[in-house]
């Protein structure tokens, strides 16, 4: 069995960590962002942030997994662009980094 | 002995989900040490891998009851506003830590922090279930999928142990409470 299944859930994974950070600093820094996140309005841009990641980590993770199902794929590279875009995920969904950003 | 609706929730939420997910690295570390440390020779049968694999989809699946029973149930009744003019907060523990400088840190950092990092752990736990229940036995031949494994099943730890402490500091400085009255248990005036 080919490596590329797994392969796509792990960069898959990486995506969405990565866009879950984005979108949670967006929210966070831009007030129209914040109000188009707003999808429920008792848990507020949360849903939006953590329901619009979720779609987009699902999509991905199926477009891979149809273009790498039965190849085999440089792990060690996909193992790394991963751990950069979780490391960045984790960075931008932390408070005191976001306010460093946002230079408050 | 009574409890509050809100209060039961937050127990489930917290105690239920949370705690019993936290309580399944131990096996789960052990697990995956077993199966993927190059010194070990042990190879999963067909069962034993499907077996680990349904262990880990049983952690994704509580990791995904924690977030989502902590964003759509405990979240709302944490985050409600006051009607202007309220001076009891405690009915409102967003505004009541808020309210005070030596306690707001626990929301702007605790549950700002929280309320993200806990969904790392139901994304990182879902892709460990998926390699596991795909490759099953075959995991010993792909070194890197074994590394990736254990690298996420250490950041959903993490993810769920910050989630959990946050949310059991939040808990104890500013309780989410309200709704019906559960009667647990009826006692004795003395």
């Amino acid at each position: 069995m080919s490596n590329g299944k797994g392969a796509a859930a792990i960069l898959a994974l990486g995506i969405g960590a990565l866009v879950l950070g984005i979108f949670t600093l967006s929210g966070d820094a831009i007030p129209s962002a914040a109000r188009f996140f707003n999808v429920w309005n008792p848990t507020g841009p949360l849903s939006g942030v953590t329901g619009l990641t979720i779609i987009v980590w699902l999509i991905v993770w199926w477009l891979l997994a149809r273009a790498w199902g039965t190849r085999e794929v440089n792990l060690s590279r996909v193992n790394w662009a991963a751990g950069l875009m979780i490391v960045a995920g984790l960075l931008l969904t932390f408070p005191p980094v976001m306010d460093f950003l946002q230079g408050k | 002995m009574e409890i509050t609706l809100h209060d039961a929730v937050t127990v489930l939420h917290g105690m239920g989900f949370g705690g019993l997910l936290l309580l399944t690295f131990s096996g789960a570390g052990f697990a995956i040490y077993s199966v993927a440390m190059s010194g070990s020779n042990w190879t999963p049968t067909e069962r034993e891998g499907r077996f680990l694999g349904l262990y880990f989809s049983a952690m994704a699946g509580l990791a995904w009851l924690a977030v989502i029973a902590g964003a759509y149930l405990v979240y709302p009744w944490y985050r409600a506003r006051p009607p202007a003019g309220t001076t009891d907060l405690s009915g409102y523990p967003q505004r009541l830590l808020m309210s005070n400088p030596m306690t707001a840190g626990w929301h702007d950092i605790g549950m700002e922090w929280k309320e993200h990092l806990a969904w790392f752990a139901p994304l990182c736990l879902t892709a460990v279930a998926y390699i596991f229940l795909a490759y099953r036995g075959q995991l010993r031949r792909h070194k890197g999928l074994r590394e990736a494994a254990i690298a996420l099943l250490a950041l959903a730890f993490f993810a769920t142990a910050v989630a959990g402490f946050f949310g059991a500091m939040l808990n104890k400085n500013a309780p989410v409470r309200g709704g019906r009255t559960i009667v647990l248990m009826a006692g004795e005036k003395s």
